[in-house]
């Protein structure tokens, strides 16, 4: 178990206050001068070495990502975007920084948009967290009131405002580009890249845009250090994350913890076990609903980080571990996944619009037992029409559940639907596409 | 996708108050010159809090003007996200979360408490017009569930019984506790907590 000085994140559970001086207690805003005093290569030099990767699913290098900033400033003024639309079922841990560890996040804006050479920082937050929102709008007053914020913020030299800007209800402007559209004010539809938004952002200017949780975190390894974060977990998967661990376990938490920390040690140990004992476990979501569930038989070695959790055909993603015991219907629970895919298409693409709704519309006929059997592959087919064929990776993050499902419990899908084939297929001539034509006799 | 239309019965004009018209300016001003059609979603949604949590399409005909944009692109707007609401809801808006993390441990219950308590359909007004509840995707509280959201407050670790107390209260214009409601403090273990002691115990 990670030692507790070595959390990133001491006010979690909010034991401490969340205003400025009890932050600073903590640690923060203690030396930011002396940090950006070191320049922009040191810092993108040090979050390089740190291997810091991205806490907003994808796990991109976030040192590389600052690195595509333009190096000089040129007509059109940089960009800073946090991105705080958490929206992943499963995934409820930068509510808990918005609202206990604000100014870790604060001033990880400060020295990111230094290193960025942004002036100007949005934090898009969910619509739904507005209670929450005002929390970091009172953490961010409170910072503009101790000149940490502003002209010359902390004594860097370093001018920056903070400002807030609160979505409302779609999960897809959790996507870069989609978010971007609407900070824009207009619907969250994702853009094609490239560009990318680190040229061509927001308003056209150049954009970096990263997760909460990613930012958070920069002071503190800026502080302690490159080698230490990058002495915590593994090679490549490096430093602390906050797990979230939801569903059927005794004692549901958000818990920071080690990367590459086995899975069945933070389900036992911090979340009290799974309802019904370890042998009552069905299957893990180990990174918010995206991404494909892993059964109970890999759980047992599975270790936390994003290249474990890829080698079983799955991902870290968000760490929003979902875990689901025998108790519950396995293809139902998929099948409401479904739904919330289905629902929250953006409804660019017609491979994901209309396919999401596919997909949700044979999976609750396959848990109510009501699908014929060449319907398990169709829906196999449908996932691989959608995935990849998308401008966004929301197509990926809809059908990737589905095939998740169909390899790990294709058995007990065919076992509920045994109907036979509406349609009879008694030639098979494989390029004949009306082939149900042949099928009736007068046709 | 999902399907959003406005409401059949709709007022004839809108106009912000005065205390609306303010924090309109200060919004506009967060973002750079030229650039004001990106206050439209925070415009939006101070018209919902001044029209009893909905948005008439004269609203956003008036924020169009407003921020010298096209209507149509206020309407886009206003019908892709779904916490605008384009219909009336009640004074007291339930939001139920029913995605599988809440699923699974239990969500059901609360539609159940939601049906008995407000009105068996999802958008329909209680029988004193005073509550609506509604389905709604994942809100981003997964330990804390099953939990709903009425108005800004989020409600955690709820069942039946205490969605039902919950629902009592409001139906009698109370507004409850937000939080959990199984006494535990924010999103830490409930028992045999094993992190950041020395703090907790400080």
């Amino acid at each position: 178990m990670l030692k507790d000085q070595d959390r990133i994140f001491q006010n979690l559970y909010n034991d401490k206050g969340s205003d400025v001086s009890s932050s600073q207690e903590r640690g923060d805003w203690v030396n930011t001068k002396e940090i950006t005093d070191k320049g922009r290569e040191w810092i993108i030099n040090e979050i390089k070495e740190s291997q810091l990767r991205g806490r907003g699913g994808a796990g991109f290098p976030t040192g590389l990502k600052w690195s595509f900033a333009p190096k000089e400033v040129g007509s059109r003024p940089h960009y800073l975007v946090i991105n705080g639309d958490e929206s992943e079922p499963g995934t409820c841990k930068d509510r808990d920084i918005l609202r206990f560890e604000p100014h870790k996040l604060i001033e990880g804006c400060l020295i990111a948009s230094y290193a960025v050479q942004a002036h100007v920082c949005y934090i898009y937050i969910r619509g739904e967290y507005f209670v929450d929102g005002q929390k970091l709008q009172a953490a961010i007053d409170e910072a503009y009131e101790k000149k940490l914020l502003g002209k010359n913020a902390a004594g860097t030299g370093w001018d920056l405002d903070i400002y807030i800007h609160y979505g409302a209800g779609a999960y897809i402007c959790g996507e870069e580009t989609a978010l971007l559209e609407s900070l824009e004010g207009k619907k969250g539809q994702p853009r094609l890249k490239p560009p990318f938004p680190a040229l061509i952002g927001l308003y056209g200017c150049p954009t970096i845009i990263n997760n909460v949780e990613t930012i958070a975190v920069v002071p503190t390894i800026l502080r302690r250090g490159a080698k230490w974060f990058a002495s915590l977990g593994r090679e490549k998967n490096t430093g602390t994350k906050i797990f979230c661990i939801s569903g059927n376990v005794n004692n549901p938490c958000n818990v920071e913890e080690e990367m590459s920390i086995p899975l069945k040690e933070l389900i036992e140990v911090h979340a009290g076990g799974v309802i019904g004992g370890w042998e009552n476990l069905q299957a893990v979501i180990p990174g918010g609903s995206s991404m494909p569930l892993i059964p109970k038989e890999r759980c047992e070695t599975l270790k936390m980080d994003f290249d474990a959790c890829v080698e079983e055909k799955s991902g870290l993603g968000t760490a929003g571990i979902v875990v689901i015991n025998k108790d519950q219907d396995i293809i139902k629970c998929m099948a409401r996944i479904a739904r919330f895919y289905k629902h929250e298409s953006c409804g660019q693409c017609t491979p994901c619009r209309e396919g999401s709704g596919w997909m949700w519309r044979m999976l609750e006929r396959m848990a109510k037992g009501d699908a014929t059997k060449d319907e398990v592959d169709m829906l196999g087919d449908v996932t691989n029409q959608i995935a990849g064929h998308t401008i966004c990776a929301f197509g990926e993050g809809s059908s990737w559940p589905v095939q998740g499902l169909l390899r790990h419990f294709k058995k007990e899908i065919e076992k509920r639907n045994n109907l036979d084939p509406i349609v009879q297929k008694k030639n098979n001539i494989p390029y004949l596409v009306d082939q149900h034509l042949l099928d009736k006799k007068n046709a | 996708m999902s399907l959003r239309r406005p409401a059949k019965d709709q007022p004839e004009s809108f106009e912000f108050n005065a205390s609306s018209l303010e924090a309109a300016n200060v919004i506009v001003a967060k973002y750079p010159e030229g650039k004001q059609q990106s206050a439209v979603m925070a415009l939006l949604y101070i018209a919902q809090k001044q029209n009893n949590n909905w948005i008439p399409l004269a609203a956003m005909k008036y924020i169009a003007k407003f921020l010298d944009m096209p209507y149509i692109k206020v309407y886009e707007v206003a019908t892709f996200y779904t916490m605008y609401n384009l219909a009336p809801v009640g004074k007291y808006f339930v939001q139920v979360c029913t995605t599988t993390p809440c699923m699974i441990r239990g969500a059901n219950q609360l539609v159940e408490a939601c049906k008995e308590k407000i009105s068996e359909n999802e958008c329909e007004l209680s029988n004193d017009k005073s509550c609506s509840w509604m389905e709604v995707e994942c809100l981003g509280a997964c330990v804390n569930a099953p939990m709903m959201q009425i108005n800004d407050d989020y409600y955690e670790d709820l069942d039946k019984q205490k969605t039902l107390d919950i629902l009592d209260k409001i139906l009698n214009g109370e507004t409850p506790k937000p939080g959990s409601y199984r006494g535990r403090v924010n999103n830490e273990p409930e028992n045999n907590r094993k992190t950041l002691m020395d703090l907790k115990n400080a």
